[in-house]
């Protein structure tokens, strides 16, 4: 026993272990079953082969479509806001600029909506977005003189909507990466530059931009990955998951609608694969071109 | 044996087979669950408070005419989606389920596909009862002559007039008999006051079938399977609402529905003057529009000329029970007496104010017009004055209780209506667009 515990090339794999377990019991065996289920039709747990015919009803479906460009835009829209704005936020906090207890209650207020539950904020979300005059952003865009507008059945006004609740609860999470990624660069750095007399501007492009790169390349990651599998803040936004001409149905509310709502499992799960597809397409092709797996020192 | 002792009995059996026996699960047994004092325990699930205090009293009734074969019902409520999520879940793990459940109109197709469905035929059942049942709300739940679920009310189609919006206007809603009554009055209205008359729902598809089977029309064919939204009937009832909406008759309303949050307090506010809705809809009233009271009246809802019938029910619940409940015949036979049975109807008006099913009620005075009713007290018209007047021209509308009724009314609700009203399509192409979308989702 003593032997086998102390032996050197067994202890990486017992290492290892709980992860691989942990993987297979929770992502491979769901994803092969979910493959499987894939081809079958299933009614109240009895199976039955089809073969392709899920894929082909969803390349036909409309409304999939639909789902997909959603989820898509939505995606890339928060990549837009969401790498950026918080990046400035953590350089200000992390710069000597303000008073350091203003800027730890900021560093804190950011992070609280982060905690709250999303189903929650999700209702009060909605109605500040009401589409009644007497709803707390008509009544803000009314005193700058423009009409109520009806937030939630427009397609852009929808989601913008989303974004907002997005940039809310996210930007606060993504400061607090670009802060411990900040406070990793070495000050020498700047110091450096500044004798050289690089201005601010340069050194935030030249020093900080190209050092935080590992911390935006993980931002970035699980942005794309968070932002085509998001779900819950639209289906509270809309109260249920049918939003008018399904502007606001996602991927995943799709596959929610099409599983658990209508009972067919089977084709839920192709969109769940073709879900997993793309999500993996562009995240790999991200992280390669990146350089993310090349070794550390050919880098 | 009760069951907590047959589980116990269960779980040392599959012990001493090392846990083989597990997979099999408490189940198994056929012998129903009743207690040392003679009564059955009965798990129940529903989505709405207000079922489960009527449930609650029905079995409380039950146990004391029955005093010998008491019912102990357990009931848990779970908000709307999440029950119908979990029963979907649990019927296809094939554990899990409760002994009866509520299930809504709209999902139930979900419940009973293929051939051999996870719900009890509950005919025989229904037996001592069903002469007076109205028999279209029985087959909304049936499925090859069996049934499988119980309906709580008629849901018939009637308007509710705002009668002292309209009389400041001039309009008396008795007038009101066709769709181009109401068109007419509707464009007085608007144009006399800027403000919506009627409703053009983009959130629920109601009057759309109302209007669609006073055409004599469907969405689904004959055979309850095949898609045709795209026919002579359902364009004219679209065209004829679109035209309404054109003339200011018909107007959206925030929340798509009268029946969402948003909606009550405009139309308690007296935003809205006319909508025509199930009859159920009276509970609404009741509990979320107080400043209404005294003002509203109950009316027939408007027709097509020639209609092939004057109204079809909406909307509805039906009670179903599991097939693999071990207690499943007790609690059929307590459900057909809590549903179906002249007490439980005479109930289902007093405690929800919904037109009952079981018509000897519909015709008993004593009920129908009792002074100290909430419900008779809200309204100027009595509710079941206008329910006979038009009792025989109820008609079943086929595509309600169509497997694929589900799929059909959420394309409706989500874009169909949305383009129709919202983006003021042509009809013609709607239907088109939905009929063709329909038909590859369901690979037609």
């Amino acid at each position: 026993m003593r032997k086998l515990l102390y032996n050197q090339k067994l202890a990486p794999y017992l290492f290892v272990l709980p992860f691989l377990l942990t993987v297979a019991v929770f992502w491979l065996f769901p994803l092969v079953r979910s493959f499987i289920m894939s081809t079958q039709e299933i009614i109240y747990g009895q199976a039955e082969f089809l073969g392709f015919a899920n894929y082909e009803r969803l390349w036909r479906d409309r409304v999939f479509w639909k789902a997909l460009w959603n989820s898509l835009r939505y995606m890339l829209l928060t990549l837009v806001l969401l790498v950026p704005i918080p990046m400035i936020l953590a350089s200000v906090i992390n710069s000597k600029v303000g008073s350091e207890r203003i800027k730890g209650f900021f560093k804190a207020s950011m992070f609280v909506p982060a905690l709250t539950s999303v189903v929650v904020a999700g209702i009060v979300f909605r109605l500040m977005f009401s589409e009644t005059s007497s709803g707390m952003m008509n009544q803000i865009i009314e005193f700058f003189g423009f009409g109520p507008v009806r937030w939630l059945r427009e397609d852009l006004t929808g989601l913008f909507a989303l974004l907002v609740i997005a940039l809310w609860r996210w930007t606060g999470v993504n400061t607090m990466y670009f802060l411990a990624g900040l406070q990793a660069i070495p000050q020498d750095y700047y110091e450096a530059a500044s004798i050289d007399g690089a201005s601010k501007i340069k050194q935030f492009f030249h020093i900080t931009v190209p050092n935080l790169k590992p911390t935006i390349v993980y931002v970035v990651t699980i942005s794309v990955y968070g932002g085509l599998a998001m779900f819950l803040e639209s289906f509270m936004l809309y109260a249920g998951n049918m939003s008018p001409n399904n502007q606001g149905l996602t991927i995943v509310g799709y596959l929610y609608r099409k599983g658990i709502q209508e009972n067919d499992l089977g084709f839920a799960s192709a969109v769940g694969v073709v879900l997993l597809v793309i999500v993996l397409a562009i995240n790999i092709t991200q992280l390669v071109a990146t350089g993310t797996f090349k070794k550390e020192r050919t880098r | 044996m009760n069951r907590r002792r047959l589980t116990a009995s269960v779980l040392a059996a599959s012990l001493a087979l090392g846990g083989l026996a597990a997979c099999g699960g408490g189940g198994d047994s056929a012998e129903p669950a009743v207690n040392e004092d003679g009564s059955t325990d009965v798990t129940m699930w529903v989505f709405a408070e207000v079922h489960a205090d009527f449930y609650d009293a029905m079995a409380a009734s039950w146990n004391e005419a029955n005093p010998d074969r008491k019912i102990n019902l357990e009931m848990i409520v779970y908000p709307y989606e999440e029950m119908h999520n979990k029963l979907q879940v649990a019927v296809n793990a094939g554990e899990g389920l409760p002994d009866v459940v509520d299930i809504e109109v709209n999902k139930f197709a979900n419940f009973v596909l293929g051939s051999n469905p996870p719900l009890l035929d509950l005919t025989s059942a229904a037996e001592p009862y069903r002469a007076d049942i109205v028999e279209a709300r029985l087959d909304l739940y049936s499925k090859d002559d069996k049934i499988y679920g119980y309906p709580t009310h008629v849901g018939a189609f009637v308007a509710f007039y705002n009668e002292e919006l309209l009389s400041a206007q001039g309009i008396d809603y008795k007038t009101i008999v066709t769709w181009d009554d109401f068109r007419a009055a509707g464009q007085k209205y608007n144009q006399a006051t800027g403000k919506a008359f009627g409703l053009a729902e983009t959130g629920v598809t109601f009057v759309e079938p109302l209007i669609t089977a006073q055409f004599g029309g469907e969405w689904i064919a004959d055979d309850g399977e095949t898609i045709d939204v795209d026919n002579a009937e359902t364009l004219e009832a679209l065209t004829l609402l679109q035209n309404m909406q054109t003339d200011g008759a018909i107007s959206t309303i925030a929340g798509g529905s009268p029946d969402a949050e948003e909606a009550y307090g405009m139309i308690n506010n007296g935003d809205y003057a006319a909508i025509v809705y199930p009859a159920w809809y009276t509970s609404r009233y009741v509990d979320y529009m107080p400043d209404l009271a005294g003002k509203v009246a109950i009316a027939p809802a408007p027709v097509t000329a020639n209609a092939a019938v004057e109204t079809i029910g909406g909307g509805g619940t039906g009670t179903a029970v599991t097939r693999t409940s071990p207690v499943a015949d007790f609690a059929a036979e307590w459900l057909a007496y809590a549903k179906l049975s002249p007490e439980a109807n005479v109930a289902v008006w007093e405690e929800l104010g919904f037109d009952p099913v079981n018509m000897s009620v519909w015709e008993d005075e004593a009920v129908t017009h009792n002074p100290d009713n909430k419900y008779n007290q809200y309204f100027t018209t009595n509710l079941f004055d206008v329910l006979n007047g038009v009792k025989d021209g109820i008609g079943h509308w086929q595509s309600f209780s169509s497997p694929n009724w589900p799929p059909v009314d959420n394309l409706f609700r989500t874009v169909t209506l949305n383009e129709l009203f919202e983006e003021k399509k042509p009809a013609q192409d709607v239907i088109t667009q939905a009929q063709a979308d329909l038909q590859n989702e369901l690979g037609q």
